[in-house]
């Protein structure tokens, strides 16, 4: 598919507005459909696509896999770090009210930071599952 | 009465796309007949107002997972073996299609002692689902009930979930990439030497290989 010039068009002008769409329905969560899992299968999405047209080699280059790891293991940690600090605050585990002290401003900081964590844990799951599963074939091949 | 319609055309869409399924042989046929399965029952979802779940479904089931499955459809051959004896497949169908009767009587059952769709005196509708509904959008001024039930009131499930999710991509990371490391074969003799060197010599063995 590499040297295919609609691929490769039609990828580069689907990316960014993919990795946009994503941001949007993560950061929307709280007013509409969507929140960490959908948003960050979302701009996996946009990855795979580059991964499936511009090669994996490619795709390896733009987010490698000792990163990916990293990006993987920080997102669980967003999440938990927001349950130590709301604990550190004075409340209980995930209180996100303790987070401020005030129930409106603190619950929307909280989800929004948790969501985060979600989205950034589910995207580069999903991105190391495919390269996990495109690198297999590629290197026994 | 639109909205019966749209669901009974959905679901005999879903019958049929699963017959279509056990019908074909051919693996890439399943793979994107089954990632249809889910957007009909996305728009079954949307169909109930469960927008957030269609949303996942669409975007996991019917998108993620037919690209994953295509991944792991390139170790398989193209087509399904299909076995030889006649006389055993015959039997095997028949068991499980006596086993798929037997279920399907089970499950229908137990869904007439459930109570009907919509019913606001159900249990689950008395329970804590009152509470979330009146706070959420008053108290914590978060209109979307689902993301606040998801992220705050269920927190510690999500975390879960999360970890969850985490601890499944660690697992196909050590499973693969324990694999293609293996196979390497000069790996294991360049222990003393540094670790560039080695690196170089999987990618120009992964050159060869296009």
């Amino acid at each position: 598919m590499k040297n295919n010039p609609v691929f490769r068009v039609a990828a580069k002008i689907l990316f960014a507005p993919i990795i946009l769409f994503g941001l949007y329905v993560q950061f929307h969560g709280d007013f509409g459909p969507g929140g960490g899992f959908q948003a960050g299968v979302i701009i996996a999405a946009a990855f795979i696509l580059h991964g499936l047209v511009f090669g994996l080699g490619q795709g390896r280059r733009l987010v490698s896999a000792r990163v990916n790891l990293w990006v993987m293991a920080m997102g669980v940690l967003i999440y938990g770090g927001v349950g130590v600090v709301s604990l550190f605050q004075g409340g209980l585990f995930l209180d996100y009210t303790a987070l401020t002290g005030s129930v409106g401003s603190g619950q929307h900081i909280g989800i929004i930071l948790v969501e985060l964590g979600v989205g950034v844990t589910v995207t580069s799951v999903m991105l190391a599952l495919f390269h996990a599963f495109a690198g297999f074939v590629e290197d026994h091949s | 009465m639109t909205s019966i319609m749209i669901d009974m055309f959905l679901l005999c869409l879903l019958v049929f796309i699963a017959v279509m399924i056990l019908r074909t042989s051919k693996l890439i046929a399943v793979i994107v007949m089954s990632g249809g399965y889910s957007l009909t029952s996305a728009a079954i979802f949307v169909n109930l107002d469960a927008v957030d779940v269609a949303f996942t479904e669409a975007a996991v089931g019917a998108g993620i997972s037919t690209v994953l499955f295509l991944a792991a459809m390139s170790f398989l051959p193209a087509e399904e073996k299909v076995s030889s004896k006649s006389g055993s497949r015959y039997s095997w169908m028949l068991i499980a299609s006596i086993v798929c009767v037997a279920a399907g009587a089970l499950l229908v059952l137990a869904a007439l002692d459930l109570p009907a769709f919509g019913d606001p005196n159900a249990p689950a509708q008395l329970h804590v689902a009152p509470r979330y509904l009146e706070e959420s959008g008053t108290l914590l001024h978060i209109p979307n009930v689902v993301t606040t039930v998801l992220a705050s009131y269920r927190g510690f499930d999500t975390l879960g979930e999360t970890i969850v999710v985490f601890t499944a991509g660690l697992g196909v990371l050590l499973l693969l990439a324990g694999a293609t490391r293996t196979r390497r074969p000069h790996a294991a003799d360049h222990t003393s030497q540094p670790k560039a060197v080695s690196r170089v010599g999987g990618k120009t063995k992964r050159g060869v290989a296009k």
